[in-house]
């Protein structure tokens, strides 16, 4: 497409003004009449029996209406589904219901709601619960958990074996006969907990009139939790409306379906007041779902010269005591495929054991497999290179798949990348970092007794999902197209209705800028609608860096269709042929004779008024377009991030002095959104490689249910950021776009890693499994030191 | 043995709540003068949200770690403006203090200069945390008006943000408080 004048712009946010101002409309803020408000009573061990339940003491409380426990609700909610069932693993899918009933499998697993006039009450109440709990062995250690004779989470389920998936391409018996080198390492992906500043909340009411139910929720994907809730609670999809109006913030969490978004569905239905529940952090921490967990046993086969030939990889994959909404696919499809990464690596094979253990459920947390797969691949190549004496630079220059090989079919399974020029991106990387003027600082400190060290971390991801053909074979529930509706009004304002639903990410803004291009008009004129099941044609949401690509691309072919229509009505209008007009800016004028034109704004107004000089015959009135767009491939963003840091030999404590971020995201439509997901990605994947990690004690408690103890990053952590990019559009995509919501936590947690262990690679230190703390970083230079 | 302490605790948190009397108290909010009757176990921020309705004092955490729900106060330690976590403090500590919340910081239409460079440097991304980060950046500039980044770092590092990664967020705030300083006037 052109870029005309604001598709590129740096323009500021429409969403901006309501949310500076304290207008933002987010679940929690609503407040209805007569609404009623729930609290669950979790569970404080980690595995047990439930005996029983005696909710006598809490029903006494003033104001509380009622407590109902697991098996109360069973008549009326049914199981919460897995909606991601991967093929050819032995899948074994777990009963989970809302309100545990039998058993309780974490600890923040509900087995009891209490319903009340006033969230104080019911959260009084809630603590007068009694359960009668025969406490049973726990375990938490994905590896420990599929051993025989470790505790049994489900009878049906043996060794908590969820699944075992393989994949394999190429030869890798030969890849590692040929080797000249071989490098193995166990590496411990932490688990993290994805902490949205906004925690979950949701708000059911019932009208009676319509008979018919809505759900404010914070959602990332409304009519998938539309559907989903659908199936358990038996309200039929066409009598649930499902509005999620602003969220704060996702980053995955908010794509699943959890019990009590459920469960207050069906008190509305059954007290027919509205039913509000919101979630205390502590419960967010404790049963909203934790991300990554794996544990990761590598090898690799290279040459002395740093080529690298083949990869084996075996990963336990932590899935929590439920399998979550997508959970089977982010340790398998969505990492797996990702494990030669941007490098022409010839033979590569994979399994992944999913474990069940006895703690919350893991699912898909902002890059979802893909930083699982990258940490993988760039912590070997810096084991390569360190292995034959390289720069880690030099490996990775030497093993990129040249420009010229794309679109390449990578392995394992051959997906294929859409475009790339990965070396171009590293390049420009490293000279904005001045990695070489560092590597010449890194000596002379080293003679000075201090500690520098520079982390590489280059990357490919897989996003913009995607071809619904190929995300179904998969196993996944539903196809990953997505929707757009374009409706010009009489007046030439347009309303756009996105499938998508942005949450931070800025899409009211990026695809106002996209509409006003194409059709010409001023961007004021454009509202851009999502969140509402209601307002939308049925939309897949927003997550997995699909947005921009999926749901833009569909606003994108819808106004060109609503350009067509426009064009036959103006041909009719000025009494010339098709072809003879010129559209430019929104206006079309005949190329012969530009005085002669219709702006956008006359042609709509003519649309609906419908008259004989207004519309030829035979057209339907009205001037709109629905689009539902299911891309011919992913998109597959990549980039080359550099990390320099300073490592205090005394305290063990890690210092970034310089970090840069090139990234190539294919065409950018609004420049400042896309550094903005930059800036935040490094954030959080910094935060994993340095501060954040989920830990359950050996019983299963969560140690990190607080703020206090789950180390997110504050303004003082985070180092200014250098952001550039490349530009290599996508080849396929209506707009050249790739996607960039998550490049930043893929690359920055082995960027930051790879820099630590640079720091210390003269000391004889390989590997410090994240996060780098400072006790552990001093713990393995006192262990090199004395090894 | 660590099993039996766990199901202890499930027996210990098995106690009764305390109902208590409810208390009058006067607040003033955003130049609205409030009063109310409320439990004296009611917090702050419960208070401003959920009893006078304004909602964009928003609620992230239970340990008073994120900052979410920050708004300015003065009158109950002296007269000087501070920054405060309203969930730190019940409503009843506020009696006869005057507050400001992210919805009292525009005037007549004119967005406040932290707002406005807010929203021109991109320091918002989900909106969530940014009426907490604003009043807070608000009340540390009128402790330290013309700050360096490293003081507005440690400014606001009672504040998460987990959208921005903070990089937008200092240059927001050293924008307004040059703006700011040229008015003469921090409110």
């Amino acid at each position: 497409m052109a870029v005309t004048k604001l598709f590129g712009a740096r323009v500021k946010r429409k969403e901006d003004p309501r949310l500076i101002t304290g207008k933002g409309r987010y679940t929690a803020n609503l407040n209805f009449p007569g609404t009623l408000y729930v609290h669950f009573v979790r569970s404080r061990v980690a595995h047990a029996r439930i005996r029983s339940v005696d909710v006598s003491r809490a029903l006494k409380v003033d104001g509380v209406v009622a407590v109902l426990t697991g098996e109360d609700l069973m008549d009326g909610l049914g199981m919460i589904p897995t909606a991601w069932q991967i093929p050819g693993s032995d899948l074994r899918t777990t009963p989970y219901r809302p309100v545990a009933v039998d058993k309780v499998r974490y600890v923040g697993d509900p087995y009891a709601v209490v319903v009340a006039r006033s969230p104080y009450a019911a959260a009084d109440a809630a603590e007068l619960v009694r359960a009668d709990l025969e406490p049973l062995p726990a375990v938490v250690d994905p590896e420990k958990a599929v051993q025989p004779g470790a505790p049994q989470l489900y009878d049906e389920v043996p060794n908590n074996t969820a699944f075992v998936w393989r994949a394999s391409g190429g030869d890798v018996d030969e890849a590692f006969a040929r080797a000249e080198v071989v490098v193995k390492q166990r590496m411990v992906n932490t688990r993290l907990q994805p902490t949205a500043m906004e925690t979950r909340a949701a708000v059911a009411t019932y009208d009676r009139f319509s008979d018919r139910f809505t759900l404010y929720v914070t959602s990332q994907n409304p009519h998938v939790h539309r559907l989903l809730l659908s199936l358990i609670t038996g309200i039929p999809e066409h009598k649930l409306r499902v509005i999620s109006a602003d969220v704060g913030g996702g980053f995955g969490s908010k794509i699943h379906v959890y019990g009590p978004e459920a469960v207050v569905l069906h008190l509305a239905r059954k007290f027919e007041v509205p039913i509000k529940w919101v979630e205390t952090r502590e419960e967010n921490f404790l049963s909203t779902i934790h991300g990554r967990d794996h544990v990761q046993y590598v090898e690799a086969a290279a040459l002395r010269s740093g080529k690298v030939l083949g990869l084996k990889v075996r990963s336990y994959a932590n899935m929590g005591a439920y399998l979550s909404t997508a959970a089977p696919g982010i340790p398998t499809i969505l990492f797996g495929p990702m494990l030669s990464g941007p490098y022409e690596i010839g033979a590569v094979s994979v399994e992944v054991i999913g474990a069940l253990t006895n703690t919350a459920p893991v699912d898909a947390y902002r890059g979802a497999g893909r930083p699982e797969a990258t940490y993988v691949l760039e912590r070997v190549m810096d084991l390569v290179a360190r292995e034959i004496g390289k720069d880690p630079a030099d490996v990775r220059a030497l093993n990129f798949v040249p420009k010229e090989k794309f679109p390449y079919q990578a392995k394992p399974i051959g997906i294929t990348y859409d475009s790339g020029d990965y070396i171009t991106a590293f390049r420009k990387a490293l000279e904005l970092a001045e990695y070489r003027k560092w590597r010449e600082e890194q000596e002379k400190a080293r003679r000075k007794g201090r500690l520098i060290g520079i982390g590489i971390s280059s990357y490919v991801e897989i996003c913009g999902m995607g071809p619904s053909a190929a995300v179904r074979a998969t196993g996944f529930g539903l196809g990953l197209w997505d929707s757009a509706v374009v409706r010009v009004h009489p007046s030439g304002k347009v309303t756009v209705y996105t499938g998508g639903h942005p949450h931070g990410q800025g899409e009211e803004t990026t695809f106002a800028q996209i509409v006003a291009d194409k059709l010409g008009v001023p961007i004021e004129d454009v509202e851009v609608v999502h969140g509402d099941t209601d307002a939308i044609p049925f939309g897949m949401g927003t997550y997995g860096s699909r947005t921009t690509p999926v749901a833009g691309g569909a606003i994108a072919l819808a106004c060109n269709r609503v350009l067509e229509k426009a064009r036959k009505i103006a041909a009719h209008m000025l009494e010339v042929r098709e072809e003879d007009l010129v559209f430019e800016r929104g206006r079309f004028y005949v190329r012969e004779a530009p005085e002669k034109q219709k702006t956008i704004q006359e042609v709509a107004y003519a649309a609906y008024g419908a008259g004989a000089n207004e519309l030829p015959p035979g057209l339907e009135p009205g001037l709109e377009a629905t689009v539902f767009y299911d891309p011919p491939n992913f998109t597959f963003p990549f980039g080359t991030h550099v990390a320099v840091v300073e490592v205090d030999p005394e305290t063990g404590a890690v210092k970034v002095l310089r970090y840069v971020a090139v990234d190539d995201c294919g065409n950018q439509i609004n420049p400042m959104i896309v550094e903005g997901q930059i800036h935040g990605g490094i954030a959080q994947g910094l935060a994993q490689a340095l501060y954040e990690w989920a830990v359950y004690d050996e019983n299963g408690n969560l140690l990190t249910s607080t703020l206090n103890d789950y180390l997110v990053p504050t303004a003082c952590e985070v180092p200014d950021i250098v952001t550039d990019h490349t530009v290599t559009p996508s080849p396929h995509n209506p707009l050249g776009v790739k996607g960039i919501g998550e490049a930043g936590t893929i690359a920055a947690t082995p960027a930051l890693v790879n820099a630590v262990l640079d720091a210390l690679s003269h000391l004889g230190v390989k590997h410090i499994d994240m996060p780098l703390w400072p006790e552990r970083v001093l713990r393995a230079i006192k262990g090199a030191k004395s090894g | 043995m660590a099993r039996r302490a766990a199901v202890r605790t499930v027996q210990r948190r098995a106690r009764g709540p305390v109902p208590q009397a409810k208390v009058p108290i006067r607040v003033k909010i955003n130049g609205v003068e409030y009063s109310h009757e409320v439990e004296p176990r009611l917090l702050l921020v419960h208070y401003i949200r959920d009893v006078v309705g304004l909602t964009g004092t928003h609620i992230g955490c239970d340990t008073s770690n994120c900052g979410a729900c920050t708004v300015l106060m003065k009158g109950t330690w002296g007269n000087e403006w501070r920054a405060v976590k309203s969930c730190t403090l019940y409503a009843v500590q506020a009696d006869g203090a005057e507050i400001i919340t992210i919805e009292g910081l525009a005037k007549n239409g004119e967005l406040h200069p932290l707002q406005k460079a807010f929203w021109e440097h991109h320091a918002l991304q989900c909106g969530y945390c940014t009426p907490g980060m604003i009043l807070a950046a608000l009340g540390f500039l009128k402790l330290n008006p013309n700050p360096t980044r490293e003081e507005i770092r440690k400014g606001i590092s009672g504040n998460l943000c987990r959208c921005t990664g903070y990089v937008n967020i200092v240059k927001a705030i050293e924008a307004a408080a040059k703006e700011i300083r040229e008015k003469g006037s921090w409110i």
